[in-house]
C-alpha cells in the first residue's frame, strides 16, 4: 500500500480531514504532515480577534495520522473499509500541550505503535512544528469496529 | 489452581471498573461487560494485563472466551496447563 493510498482510504473529508500526506510508514511507526489553512471556519470563533488552532483539532489531527492512518496501513491486507464496512472510535487520549499552532502553520505528526491487538491500537503520538518544537504529545488509543456505525 | 487465579484476576479487573461500580460487585459469575460495565477497549487492556501477569498469550479469537470471570479463569487455567 502506498502512502497516497493510505490518505485516500481515510474516512474523512473537508472540512474534517487533517492529513495532507504521509511521509513515512512502517509496521510500528508513521509520520505525516498537515498545514492548517487560515480559511478553516473554526478560526473565526477560536478566539475572537486571536485565531489559534483549537486543542481538540490538534488531537484530531494527531489521531487521524497517528492512529487511523497507521491502522489502515497495518490492516492493508484485510478486508476493512472505513468508508463502508467498519468504523473507528477514539477511546483514550492523554496529552499535554506545549506550543500554540497558528493559522497556516505546518505540523508534523509522529506516531510510535505500542500495540495493535484485538482491534485496539495504542500509540505514542507527538506533534512538532516547523521549528522542530514539540507542540503536543501524548498516548492515544482507538478501536476499530467491524460493521456499520450504528451496530 | 483456580483459587490462585481468581484473586489475581480480580486485582487486574479493578482499575478498569467504571467509577460507579463497586469492586465488591466482582464475583466469579460476573459478566465483564454486562454486569461490571467494562467497555470493550478496557476488555482489551484486561486481556493484555492477564497475559503479562500469567505469562501466557491469548489469541485474537479467544477474546470471546473471556466474557465472564469464570470463563476467564478457565481459559487462564487451560493456558497455564499447556504452556
Amino acid at each position: 500500500m502506498t502512502k497516497e493510498e493510505i490518505v485516500r482510504k481515510l474516512p474523512y473529508t473537508d472540512p474534517f480531514l487533517f492529513v495532507d500526506k504521509i511521509t513515512k510508514v512502517t509496521q510500528t511507526h508513521i509520520t505525516g504532515e498537515y498545514t492548517f489553512d487560515e480559511n478553516h471556519t473554526f478560526y473565526k470563533g477560536h478566539f475572537v480577534n486571536f485565531p489559534i488552532t483549537p486543542g481538540v483539532i490538534l488531537l484530531e489531527c494527531m489521531q487521524q495520522i497517528g492512529l487511523v492512518s497507521l491502522g489502515i496501513y497495518l490492516l492493508r491486507d484485510k478486508d476493512f473499509d472505513l468508508k463502508s464496512n467498519s468504523t473507528v472510535a477514539m477511546v483514550e487520549n492523554e496529552a499535554r500541550f506545549y506550543k500554540p499552532v497558528f493559522p497556516n502553520e505546518k505540523v508534523t505528526v509522529l506516531s510510535d505503535l505500542e500495540y495493535f491487538r484485538f482491534f485496539k491500537l495504542k500509540s505514542k503520538v507527538k506533534m512538532v512544528n516547523e521549528a522542530g518544537e514539540t507542540v503536543c504529545s501524548g498516548v492515544f488509543s482507538g478501536i476499530l469496529k467491524p460493521g456499520d456505525a450504528k451496530s | 489452581m483456580s483459587q490462585d487465579i481468581y484473586p489475581k484476576l480480580k486485582e487486574i479487573i479493578k482499575p478498569y471498573l467504571p467509577e460507579d461500580v463497586n469492586p465488591d460487585a466482582i464475583s466469579t459469575e460476573s459478566h465483564l461487560v454486562t454486569d461490571l460495565n467494562i467497555n470493550s477497549t478496557h476488555l482489551v487492556d484486561i486481556v493484555l494485563d492477564v497475559e503479562d501477569a500469567f505469562d501466557i498469550t491469548i489469541e485474537d479469537d479467544e477474546l470471546d472466551n473471556m466474557e465472564t470471570v469464570d470463563a476467564s479463569i478457565a481459559l487462564i487455567e487451560q493456558k497455564l496447563a499447556t504452556r
